[in-house]
Parts: structure tokens; sequence; C-alpha cells
């Protein structure tokens, strides 16, 4: 969707500040927001193009005034009602007033080290071979979807090269939605900054983004 | 924040849906266990061991893995190497992709609009605001990971460094080496 946090070449945010000698967190309600969303992560309730997806639907002008961490706790209220383990009521009072759903599991303090070290690995086998190879030219397709896509707005209906397959991976555009997996080809797209930016882009600047499949037409 | 936050914790753990030592658990692993001296380790490991540089090329995820380093948003990985013609940046400019299992958690610039919208079409005025301003002529790569793929930068190793063993290599790599906003550093008897 042509969300609030499809930023790529949008103009008037300053300067990149970045803090000397930054901490992992700048508040203690931030370690618990980022231990909140991992935990209801593991319920298994969701994926995690959904999760982008509840963050992404946040109206542009509450998602650019939030902070990060509050965006992220913006999307788990979402999801949580969703998905019944928490209704609009409850997250407002912060009691509990009625059993919701259950989840697949909680996790517990002794199977994080596990979790964290296994991660979510989204590479799943396709039987179709690639459409496209390595150095042939293609064309990302123009579209505006409502719904959840990683094709950024800034190279959409550009020309570029593929520069590599990289396996078959969960198609995030489904995924969001409850429409399954259906694993495409991945390839990295590599365009050069004046197809992107036009004649004023820097003559160096190459940008590349890993396109699906269903991305991309023959050039 | 914190009120609201709180409330959340609270309702959840009432509802038996989350374990507050879970939550305690998780962020010690990353203020403690993960973090860039582990994506440190890699690039001191590639620039004084070239099968394993070569590895990196071919498989980053195998490469990384055999060194303990796997998990959350390092599920699949790709390692980028500068050379003296080109210099790499990576941004996630649709969220805040970052290799959690090498670097830990992305600093706060990394996630914010300036510099998610900036570095794909003003790279280089991104990087002087890092400090770093790059010869005319090095090309610019950025990469948007855009997909479940993270990124590595792998710096050039920096002159003056033969024959310095792994551990002081690794001192030489910062985090923003890594994200590509910075170079490696160079050996205190060079400077």
């Amino acid at each position: 969707m042509n969300g609030p946090h499809d930023l790529g070449g949008q103009m008037g945010f300053g300067p990149v500040a970045p803090e000397k000698d930054e901490p992992y967190f700048h508040a203690g309600w931030e370690k618990r927001a980022l231990g909140i969303t991992l935990s209801c992560g593991a319920f298994g309730a969701w994926t995690i193009d959904e999760s982008r997806h509840a963050r992404e639907n946040i109206p542009p002008a509450d998602y650019l005034a939030a902070s990060y961490y509050e965006i992220w706790i913006r999307g788990i209220d979402k999801l949580l009602e969703r998905h019944g383990f928490a209704t609009h009521e409850e997250l407002l009072s912060g009691r509990k007033l009625q059993d919701g759903a259950v989840p697949k599991r909680v996790l517990k303090a002794d199977m994080v080290p596990a979790v964290l070290a296994k991660g979510g690995p989204c590479d799943r086998p396709v039987e179709a071979a690639p459409l496209f190879v390595v150095g042939e030219t293609v064309r990302t397709k123009n579209f505006n979807p409502a719904t959840h896509t990683r094709l950024p707005r800034y190279a959409r209906a550009r020309t570029g090269v593929v520069e590599a397959v990289q396996g078959s991976f969960v198609f995030p555009d489904d995924n969001a939605h409850g429409k399954g997996e259906n694993p495409q080809w991945l390839y990295t797209v590599v365009f050069d900054g004046a197809e992107i930016w036009g004649e004023d882009a820097d003559p160096t600047l190459t940008v590349s983004i890993d396109a699906w499949e269903s991305y991309l037409e023959p050039a | 924040m914190q009120a609201r936050v709180k409330a959340l914790e609270t309702l959840l753990t009432e509802k038996g849906l989350i374990d507050p030592a879970a939550i305690d658990a998780i962020v010690e692993t990353y203020e403690t266990k993960v973090g860039p001296r582990n994506g440190a380790h890699v690039v001191a490991r590639a620039w004084s061991d070239a099968d394993f540089a070569d590895w990196l090329k071919r498989d980053a995820t195998a490469a990384i893995s055999s060194l303990g380093y796997t998990g959350r948003q390092g599920e699949h990985m790709r390692a980028v190497f500068n050379t003296a013609e080109t210099h790499n940046l990576v941004v996630c400019t649709l969220c805040s992709c970052y290799p959690w299992s090498v670097l830990g958690l992305p600093p706060v610039w990394y996630k914010a609009p300036a510099y998610r919208s900036r570095a794909v079409i003003d790279p280089r005025g991104v990087l002087a605001e890092f400090g770093l301003t790059l010869p005319e002529e090095k090309k610019v790569r950025v990469w948007d990971s855009t997909a479940e793929l993270r990124y590595l930068v792998i710096p050039e190793r920096p002159e003056g460094t033969e024959g310095i063993d792994e551990q002081t290599l690794a001192d030489l790599v910062s985090r923003d080496a890594m994200i590509g906003t910075a170079v490696a550093g160079k050996p205190e008897s060079a400077t």
C-alpha cells in the first residue's frame, strides 16, 4: 500500500541525526515494547508480513509523529484485537474483562534462547524454474495495491537488471492477508540512479531492491 | 507511552498470554549477547581468511552461521564487499530491516524517516552527515532491504594492518562501517 512507511526518496525530514554512543533503548518502556512484540509474535497467530501491514496502516500523520517502538505498540494493539486475544475495551483499560483466543504457544523465559536463535526462516521451495536470469533487463510493474506490498513506490515502473536470483521465498503480498505463503523466486534488481531519480541523479549511484517474481516483467 | 505499555503488559500477563520473565530474557539477550561485535568478528575473519571471505560471498548465511551467529532477523544473510571502486550502503526504506544476529538492534537513526527517505536518493549527503566524504569517482551502491535478506557490509581492510590478529582487527570495525555509513578505523600505530 502507498502508506506512510514507504519513505524512499521523500523529502523534508531533515538531516540524519546520529547519536554518539547510542544506547539500545532510550526508555524502560521501549524494552518492554520489544519484548511484548516478540512474545506476541510467538503466538503463531500472525506472520511478520501481517505485522508489517498493521504498522503501515497507521494513519500517516500518526505514523510520522510516532517513535519506532510506539509504532510497534500501535501495531500490536491492532493484531491482538483482530485475532481475538484482547478486546478494544481491555486494551483501553489494561484489565482482563473476558477470556479470549488461545495462542498456539506462550513464550516462557526458558524458551527464549532457542526461539531467538532459530528465528523464522522464510525460504520455501517452488517447483517452477525462475522466469528471469542473471543479466536480464526487467521492468518493475506499476501497481498501487491498497494491500501489503514490498515493492517501494520509487522502484515501480522502472527498468533494471537482474543481478542475482536469491532463491524462493514466502510472498508477502499474499502472506500478509492470510492468503497463504505462495512462495516465489526472489531477484536482486539493480537500477541506475538516473532511471529512478532522473538526469540530476548522482552519476555513480546504483540502487537495488529484492523483488519477487510477480513484481517483474520482461523489459 | 510508559503507562500504555505497562497497561498492555499487565493485561497480557493477566490473560496468561505473556511471561514477563521472557521479556526480561529477550531484553537481556539484545543488551548483552547480540550486538555489533558479532558482525565485527565476521568482518575480521573475512579479512584474515580468504577462504572464509569467499564462502561469505557465495553463502553468507552459512558462513556467518559457522561462527555461531544465527537467528531472528539474520535468517538469510548477504555480505556485500566494499572495494576500491565501490562503496556499499544499506537501508530499509519500507521499515527497519536490519541484521539483528550480527549487529544487534538497530540505532534510532536507521529506523527514522530522515535516513530511510534519503539514503536511496542522496547517499553522499547522508554519508557527509556521518562525517564520511567519499572520493567523487567512487561509486555508491545502495541496497534497499525489501525482502528477508539482511545485508552486512564488509568494509575495506585498512592499510597498515598486515600481520594484525583477528581480535585486534575486529576492534577496527564499527557498527556503522557494517551498515556503510562509515569505513573501518585505522590501527592506532598508523594514526
